[in-house]
């Protein structure tokens, strides 16, 4: 043994027992579980989608058709389902990203000691409560609340491309802009969680450096805080950017009954990946069908992939950095 | 020292504390108000979605046969019936879901900790915990479908949603696992050896007790995050209105299906199941979120 801090390099004998060898490759067995298991949700969702895209009568990227109604003749593309999904997302992050910030600043800087802990608690309650209930409250409560605001942004910046007439009207409370707050209210407290523990770990000494060098508090939050948990927080929001793209329930409930193409506007209604699959649960019956709505769920699950590593790849190469 | 106009008619002597010139007050009292509003825009949507909850689903609530019975041959319009059987639904997906992930995710979490600590191999297995814990609901579902029900040829049932539940609340075990297996001492472990106690006993006799109240805490916490789950249970079960204590076969109501579900009755009955519904189910969260808190406090105080 070569180890010299092995606490057991100096032992004449080493005794391996059964219970150890049965007990160590149980605790082995179900890390390599683990990791085969997303190996595995990768590759049957390859495998169940492969037929019905190979049968796919339309380029399955670039196509803005969805028809599986008839299994013999498959034409599906995912161009709408992207925009909408990729919309709403960024419509929630342009303003959960400033919010949780915000708020992280605030539970961390600013909020008296006592407090912080019940304040953060309140926060992390926003995610207790489950995405079907927000789906509900978006329709029936928000919604009627923001129609009014989006009118006023449709009628007074029409003129921009995103504010637009969508495919439905502005104040219907069906679109992408109601779908966003409510994705924003939904991914707030994974992305003031992550900033917040970020905030907090800014060396004291140099909050203490900027004090003494008497910096108002502000000062001391833009010198000091933001510089060292700006990474974070970016690993934050790129968390929050994961849910939001793989939120299915409430954007059902928010974006679904409209089988018009959308026009490219935050005032469009129609179908995410996530809420495109749950909507056609009803059609799971043929394979090849299925294999379609499969196919949707792995460019979901490609794309959540990639943005949840990178998200953890800026928070880790954050925390090396900085230590 | 520059000599600019500024600094000459300012006595020499006081650098340090002069009086906080006007711009830099009012940027301070801005980033104080701003950061403050932040946190009260958090607090209005959780508010307002609790007055809307209690607002439209207490009325349901408050009537016994709400707690008792099932919405077994109720017409849409009928007001009467209850909650019972997505209750039970609900409990028994978690119950089972919960059954194959605490093992699962406890041994995932001691190898990370105990025995794979630092190697290459554990760094492959955080980072795909990290992916499963993002993995969207509807992926999950996805993959026992294409899994269980394609691949094997099972029907639609309760079990299945149950194990892509797993797929959810696999991650959150392990984190808190590895989490509070830190937290306990070396000494702990070290002393434990001296005794010629073996590593695998160690472990199950020393180390898990004391991290047990802090892994229970985490189970419960990953249990009220996935019994809220929806998508899952769209493409992999049916729903059945009366009650099931079946989770191998058949149709099988869980609190997030009714809602769903009811929700294109349309009737003014209907609205009231559901309301009365989303209700139970954030009651049901808050209730083992409360337990969970409830739990680590009572065990912390034991191991100190």
């Amino acid at each position: 043994m070569s180890a010299p801090e092995a606490p057991a390099a100096d032992a004449p004998k080493k005794v391996v027992r059964a219970g150890d060898r049965v007990f160590q490759s149980l605790a082995t067995g179900s890390g390599i579980f683990i990791v085969a298991l997303i190996a595995a949700v990768g590759i049957f969702l390859l495998l169940r989608a492969f037929p019905s895209l190979q049968a796919n009568q339309v380029n399955f990227l670039f196509s803005r058709v969805w028809d599986t109604s008839d299994p013999n003749n498959l034409s599906f593309g995912i161009t709408d389902l992207a925009w909408v999904t990729v919309a709403s997302s960024l419509v929630a992050l342009v303003i959960a990203m400033p919010v949780s910030c915000g708020i992280a600043l605030f539970l961390t800087q600013y909020a008296p000691r006592s407090l912080a802990r019940p304040f953060a608690y309140i926060v992390d309650l926003l995610a207790a409560v489950p995405s079907v209930v927000y789906g509900l409250w978006g329709v029936v409560a928000l919604a009627p609340v923001l129609n009014p605001f989006a009118s006023w942004l449709n009628t007074n910046l029409g003129w921009v491309p995103i504010f637009a007439d969508g495919n439905v009207r502005a104040d219907s409370g069906s679109n992408i802009f109601t779908a966003g707050i409510v994705l924003a209210v939904m991914i707030l407290p994974t992305i003031t969680g992550v900033t917040r523990e970020v905030f907090q770990r800014t060396p004291t000494a140099h909050i203490e450096g900027a004090q003494a060098l008497g910096a108002t508090r502000w000062e001391v939050v833009r010198t000091t805080v933001w510089p060292f948990g700006r990474n974070g927080f970016i690993g934050g929001s790129m968390l929050g950017l994961g849910r939001a793209l793989g939120e299915t329930v409430a954007l059902t409930i928010i974006l679904s009954g409209v089988n018009v193409g959308p026009n490219f506007s935050i005032f469009d209604a129609g179908a995410t990946f996530a809420s495109k699959i749950a909507l056609g649960s009803a059609e799971f019956v043929n394979d090849m069908q299925v294999g379609a709505y499969i196919s949707a769920g792995l460019v979901l699950f490609v794309l959540t992939f990639a943005v949840n590593a990178i998200a953890r790849w800026i928070e880790s190469a954050s925390g090396k950095g900085k230590a | 020292m520059r000599t600019d106009t500024a600094d000459v008619e300012r006595p020499a002597a006081t650098p340090a504390f002069q009086p906080l010139g006007f711009g830099r007050k009012v940027k301070n009292g801005a980033a104080t108000t701003l950061f403050g509003a932040a946190f009260v825009i958090a607090v209005i949507p959780l508010l307002w979605v609790l007055f809307t909850l209690l607002q439209k689903g207490l009325a349901p609530l408050l009537k016994a046969d709400w707690w008792s019975h099932s919405f077994n041959g109720l017409t849409a319009n009928d007001f009467n019936g209850g909650i019972y059987h997505a209750l039970m639904g609900t409990l028994l997906e978690g119950l089972v879901c919960a059954l194959i992930s605490v093992p699962l995710g406890v041994l995932v979490g001691i190898y990370l900790i105990e025995y794979g600590r630092d190697s290459r191999f554990a760094k492959v297995a955080t980072f795909t915990v990290d992916i499963l814990s993002g993995l969207p609901s509807i992926v999950a579902g996805l993959f026992i479908y294409a899994l269980w029900i394609t691949t094997f040829g099972f029907n639609r049932s309760g079990f299945a949603v149950a194990l892509s539940l797993v797929l959810l609340m696999v991650p959150v075990v392990v984190r808190v696992t590895e989490t509070m297996l830190l937290i306990v001492p070396d000494e702990l472990r070290e002393a434990s050896y001296a005794l010629g106690v073996p590593k695998w006993k160690t472990i199950v006799k020393i180390v898990l007790p004391t991290a047990l109240s802090g892994i229970l805490t985490g189970v419960m916490l990953g249990l009220a995050r996935v019994l809220g789950e929806t998508a899952p249970l769209l493409i992999l079960v049916g729903y059945a209105k009366a009650i099931s204590f079946n989770i191998f076969e058949g149709g099988l109501a869980s609190l997030p299906l009714v809602i769903y579900t009811e929700r294109s009755t349309g009737t003014e009955a209907g609205d009231y199941r559901v309301w009365g519904a989303a209700l139970t189910l954030v009651l049901v969260i808050m209730l083992i979120n409360l337990a969970a808190s409830l739990l680590s406090r009572l065990f912390a105080v034991k191991t100190k």
